[in-house]
């Protein structure tokens, strides 16, 4: 049940060129989208049914983003693609744009025909230089091929895709400072609402989704949303990407059945690198919460099993840490990350990320005090959920998990000066 | 407005009716709800960054920003609930960890939002203990002191560049806690406007240059006034302690400067106490000045009137007030003499001038007409909220048109015609002929595409505005101009407005400072009067030809001037100096453009032996037993004056004949003389700080690249302007925006003096 959706044509000699990707039904969906007159409507229909939910982290619903496209605005509308990958551990879209990139352009012309869009762009993060290479030639071939651009497949629909490479910015992949970095500006989000659907990209409503999601739509549309469902489970429809990294003998993205048992997972990845012992598992990105190897080892890989367990599914980046590792020089890497990564706009983001770091560094350092779990927590309340973005809660969900689950390795640091893993 | 458009929401237990789509914070602050805040400014976007406004909805699982959150039917709203309280003082909190503990030295101490709001919100105990950040203070300019230490990060200051001044001036560089607010690589803030940087920075990082250190803002009182440099008549507070004026700062008033002034308004008061203030009255004995008392200089001067008598010419500042320039006139009428003007800026008497020009409607009006052609004005550097308000019209669709002889720096789109001084009149006309005019000068008016163009901007506009200013009311052709300008607006259905020149121009006419049948300000000078009674005026820079002034002051055989500064050019020209009180520090009024009377209280004593001009003139009205000088008070003056008005309505028709010999011929170069925006008056003249801005030009040469290589002139060269005869040396500065045909050197300017009118033909000689 593997490699069904995103990663089909893996087995392909080169996947990413035009040719082979036709060899395996590649933009058949969309010259009966455009040549059988489908509605905008069925197409947005098609993809409500089958379940598709965002790959990028917050798992929205994916047809239902689309239907909230008003098609008679008088502003432009546009399809943006978030393929900035910026959360730590994540990989996965790196290689839909590597080996896959056909499959994400029929993607983004299939969404930009459902919400009769004046353009598409593709936000690429700004160390994908090999990637945005492929993606750039993989867009050359559609255009030359007719898929793009003016009257494509003479359905008289005019659509071009463009590419923006980012410049590094973690925030950059929040989808409102996204657009602004597209338009020319800082990437600072935006206050929401409105939302992009309603004011997105220049002030048009814009339809924005992960790699990955864009990509699915080819596939499921193809097969039908029935099938899509099937290959996952209850409200985690389709197939997964996950990006395994840490302490695994096969650290790689492996595309699996949502809701597949953590534990097999690990095996695909060849089980633990150098027989250590597994400690805990960031389930989705540096920003879930981690989850200790015992509950770890129960759960399935699905949006609701993971929630259950307090942390998210999140972009299905998958952190597997060993019992070497001390969980406060672990955070204090991540506090760090979050400290450096802050756009700086609003003030309990700008302020709190970097008294967070430098709480958890003094603790790392042997110079905390007992006072400062307590005042972690205390910030940490004051920064979550009163943001202008999710980067906030981002920064406060890794210190939560952390204190919840290894809260007595913070105490040894505290009390002896020391760390509890290397003892 | 319906009841549909109405929401009923409850705020803290209140109920509120608001209109549909309301800010939650505006509606909050009608009914007195205090929400904290910092970012948010009623007059600027929203940007909800500083997260101090979070209060509570019921539903809604996280507090949220009222400034960022519309009113919705139904809504409950808890401001001060444990949710809400919780929210704004971890944001006190935050905002507090880097912010310096320097509140005794800081000059917003006292008047700091940050201050006042950690009384509320903030903490006895801090809990942060690492070191505070530290961010290097950059110079950007001689009017906003930075402290970027301070800085909170609510971006005001970068909204107000972009939206209000216009400019982009100013930006955040940098993430996360190393966010730097800062100009865009190290630039100075030019904009006209920035002195409103000090105001909306809610706390001490940008504060005034000229007021550093100088009072703490418990100890200064505040008086209300009115600005005295233009027609805009900007409401200020005046800040005083120990009978010094130590800052100006705006009085919101919506319907003339909302809440901004400019910065000519704003720091002009420190020419107040320059070194040259005149504070006692002096008298020329045997070519050397000798300071006297009141006494002797004042009978001096009656003297010397009553043996001028009808040969009498009084020339008035136009910024002088009402009361001092109704005094004036009826002084110098009792005489028997009707040489009285203070169009001292005007060279075209031709007549057919409106009988009482003015703005033509109200100021607040401007940002709702849907086109605009401005005629021989500068509004942005001339009168800077006019220009705010002019760019505000053109932000809400209005297309605005300029015909200048000069291309300014505009901070919005707009059309600009360049047209050389000799050339406005035909491209006038031919606009006037686009919009289909008729007439002398209009039938035979070369139609192109962009008279076309700006006549059919006018012509399709629901509310057209054709403005004149300052360089038309300059202009030898001025009658032709307006009566053209008057042509274009009736064929087009636009409205027609004069922009006054300063601070009381339109109140002089409403008081009669100008003559009936005696001579005006240009015939003054051509035929040099007997004596002179000059107010507030400077020779060698408040007149159109200063060369001719001077000379005129010279020959004469008595000249008095009452005058709030000594100068070389006033020692020369005058006999007796009288000391007169200079801004804030005298009662008075004005009547500015759109024709609205503004009277204010002095705020500080005169300094030293100077007195408020009105008490001067009433009291050489005793002395000369004039009748009518018995006013007890300013408030007698102004009632009087105002009396005297009645009767006199705003009139902007035009008389003046289209069929007039045209003065400027266009053969050769002709200089455009206007006066740059810190050169206007003697007060502004003298302020250092402004002085020290970008907008503080020097007297050059400017001139475009063609005429220069005709001229045989490179940038940088030093050259000779001669006019009629007078010579200026000065350096040469290539600007492409000069007119063909034209050469700008600028009026009122040290080393413009010794030249003729602000336009008239010239030539260059390389020195």
């Amino acid at each position: 049940m593997a490699n069904e959706v995103c990663f089909r044509n893996m087995d392909l000699d080169q996947p990413w060129l035009l040719e082979q990707y036709k060899s395996r039904g590649g933009y058949e969906v969309l010259t009966k989208i455009l040549t059988e007159k489908m509605t905008q409507d069925e197409v947005i229909e098609l993809v409500k049914e089958s379940g598709l939910r965002g790959r990028g982290g917050a798992g929205f619903p994916a047809g239902l983003k689309w239907s909230f496209i008003n098609r008679n605005s008088e502003a432009s509308r546009y399809v943006v693609c978030n393929s900035d990958e910026g959360e730590p551990g994540t990989f996965k879209d790196r290689d839909i744009l590597r080996y896959n990139p056909h499959q994400l352009i029929e993607g983004m012309i299939i969404c930009g025909f459902a919400i009769d869009a004046a353009a598409g762009y593709n936000y690429i993060r700004g160390e994908f230089w090999e990637p945005y290479l492929r993606f750039e030639a993989a867009l050359e071939e559609a255009r030359a091929a007719g898929l793009l651009g003016e009257d494509i497949l003479g359905s008289g629909f005019n659509y071009d895709v463009h590419v923006h490479l980012g410049a590094g910015a973690y925030v950059c992949g929040e989808e409102s400072a996204l657009l602004e970095s597209i338009e020319g500006k800082k990437g600072q989000p935006r206050f929401k609402p409105p939302f992009p659907a309603h004011y997105g990209l220049y002030g048009g409503p814009t339809v924005i989704n992960n790699t990955e999601t864009l990509s699915s739509v080819p596939v499921l549309l193809k097969n039908g949303g029935d099938w899509f469902k099937g290959l996952g489970v209850e409200n985690s429809a389709g197939t997964k990407l996950f990006a395994v990294s840490g302490a695994v003998k096969n650290p790689g993205v492996f595309e699996v059945p949502m809701g597949i048992p953590f534990s097999e997972l690990l095996e695909l990845a060849g089980g633990m690198k150098d027989g250590k012992k597994l400690k805990a598992v960031i389930p989705g990105g540096c920003s879930a919460p981690v989850i200790p190897a015992d509950e770890i080892m129960e759960l399935n890989m699905d949006y609701d099993s993971i929630a259950k367990a307090g942390s998210m599914l999140g972009s299905g980046a998958v952190v597997v840490i060993d019992d070497s590792v001390c969980m406060v020089k672990l955070l204090e890497r991540m506090s760090y990350f979050y400290h450096e990564e802050s756009c700086g706009q609003c003030t309990p983001c700008r302020e709190g990320t970097g008294w967070l770091y430098r709480i958890v560094s003094r603790i790392e350092r042997g110079e905390g005090r007992q006072e400062d779990l307590d005042l972690l927590t205390s910030v940490g309340k004051n920064i979550a959920g009163r943001t202008v973005c999710a980067l906030g809660d981002a920064a406060v969900m890794p210190v939560n998990g952390m204190l919840k689950h290894f809260r007595d390795e913070f105490q040894y640091h505290i009390d002896n000066k020391k760390c509890l893993a290397d003892s | 407005m319906t009841e549909d458009s109405m929401v009923t929401i409850e705020v803290d237990g209140q109920e509120l009716k608001a209109k549909a789509g309301a800010m939650l914070i505006d509606v909050a602050d009608q009914a007195g709800i205090d929400i904290p805040r910092f970012c948010y400014h009623n007059k600027l976007s929203v940007s909800a960054n500083c997260r101090m406004c979070l209060i509570e909805v019921e539903k809604v699982p996280k507090p949220i920003p009222a400034c960022a959150t519309s009113v919705m039917d139904g809504m409950k709203v808890y401001t001060k609930s444990p949710m809400a309280l919780a929210a704004q003082k971890g944001t006190m909190e935050f905002l507090l960890i880097n912010h310096p503990l320097d509140c005794p030295v800081c000059d917003q101490g006292g008047e700091c939002e940050l201050q006042d709001q950690s009384l509320a919100y903030g903490s006895d105990v801090a809990r942060f203990v690492e070191k505070k950040r530290l961010v290097p203070k950059k110079y950007i300019g001689p009017l906003v002191e930075t402290n970027f230490n301070r800085c909170i990060h609510c971006t005001r200051c970068v909204r107000f560049s972009a939206e209000i001044a216009g400019m982009r001036e100013m930006g955040s560089t940098g993430r996360g806690e190393y966010m730097k607010i800062g100009t865009y690589v190290e630039r100075t803030i030019d904009s006209e406007l920035s002195g409103n940087l000090i105001d909306i920075c809610p706390v001490g990082s940008l504060t005034s240059k000229p007021y550093r250190y100088q009072a703490r803002a418990w100890e200064l009182t505040q008086s209300d006034s009115v600005a005295p440099h233009d027609a805009v008549g900007s409401n200020i507070h005046i800040h005083v302690r120990n009978n010094r004026v130590m800052r100006v700062h705006p009085k919101a008033n919506e319907a003339v400067n909302e809440c901004w002034i400019s910065d000519r308004d704003r720091f002009s008061y420190e020419g107040l106490y320059s070194e040259d203030r005149l504070t006692s009255p002096m008298i020329k004995e045997n070519g050397r000045w000798v300071e006297t008392d009141w006494e002797t200089a004042l009978q001096q001067v009656a003297d010397g009137l009553k043996e001028m008598g009808a040969g009498t010419g009084a020339l008035l500042s136009p910024s002088a007030t009402v009361e001092e320039l109704y005094l004036a006139q009826k002084l110098v009428r009792s005489l028997g003499s009707d040489n009285i003007d203070f169009r001292v800026r005007q060279s075209d008497f031709r007549g057919g001038e409106p009988a009482l020009p003015w703005l033509g409607l109200g100021i607040d009006e401007i940002e709702a007409v849907d086109a605009v052609l401005v005629i021989g004005a500068n509004p942005r550097k001339d009168q800077p909220i006019l220009g705010h308000r002019l760019r505000k019209a053109a932000l809400n669709g209005a297309s605005v048109c300029y015909l200048n002889p000069l291309e300014y720096d505009l901070n919005y789109h707009a059309e600009q015609l360049l047209s050389a001084p000799a050339n406005m009149a035909d491209d006038l006309a031919a606009v006037a002929k686009a919009v289909g005019a008729t007439g002398a000068i209009i039938d035979d008016a070369e139609v192109k595409a962009q008279h076309q163009s700006v006549a059919e901007q006018l012509k399709q506009a629901g509310s057209a505005l054709v403005l004149l200013g300052n360089l038309a009311s300059a202009h030898p052709d001025y009658s032709i101009l307006s009566a053209l300008a008057a042509e274009v607006a009736k064929a087009s259905g636009a409205k027609i407005g004069f922009i006054g020149e300063a601070a009381n121009s339109t109140g002089a006419r409403l008081v009669a400072a100008m003559p009936t049948d005696g001579l005006n300000a240009q015939s003054m000078l051509e035929q040099p009067c007997k004596g002179y009674l000059l107010l507030g005026l400077e020779p060698d820079r408040d007149f159109w030809n200063p060369t001719q002034a001077q000379t005129a002051f010279k020959q004469a055989e008595f000249v008095v001037a009452l005058t709030a500064y000594r100068s070389a050019s006033l020692e020369a020209a005058a006999d007796v100096l009288l000391p007169m009180a200079g801004f804030a520090e005298t009662s008075g009024t004005y009547v500015n453009g759109d024709g609205t009377w503004q009277s204010f209280a002095g705020a500080v004593q005169p300094m030293g032996e100077a007195r408020p001009a009105w008490k001067i003139l009433r009291v050489m009205g005793n002395l000369l037993d004039a009748d009518g000088f018995d006013q007890n008070s300013s408030q007698d003056v102004l009632e009087q004056a105002r009396n005297s008005a009645d009767g006199r309505q705003l009139d902007n028709s035009v008389t003046a004949d289209l069929g007039q010999e045209r003065r400027l011929n266009g053969s050769g170069l002709t200089r455009i003389g206007d006066v740059p925006i810190y050169a206007t008056d003697a007060l502004v003249r003298r302020a250092p700080a402004l002085q020290k801005t970008a907008d503080a030009i020097s007297a050059a040469i400017r001139i475009n690249p063609g005429e220069a290589a005709k001229a045989g002139l490179a940038d940088g060269d030093r050259a000779t302007v001669i006019q009629e005869g007078n010579l200026a040396t000065m350096p040469v500065e290539i600007d492409p925006g000069v007119a063909g045909g034209s050469v700008r050197v600028c009026a009122a300017l040290a080393g413009s003096e010794t030249l003729g009118g602000q336009f008239g033909e010239v030539t260059l000689e390389k020195a």
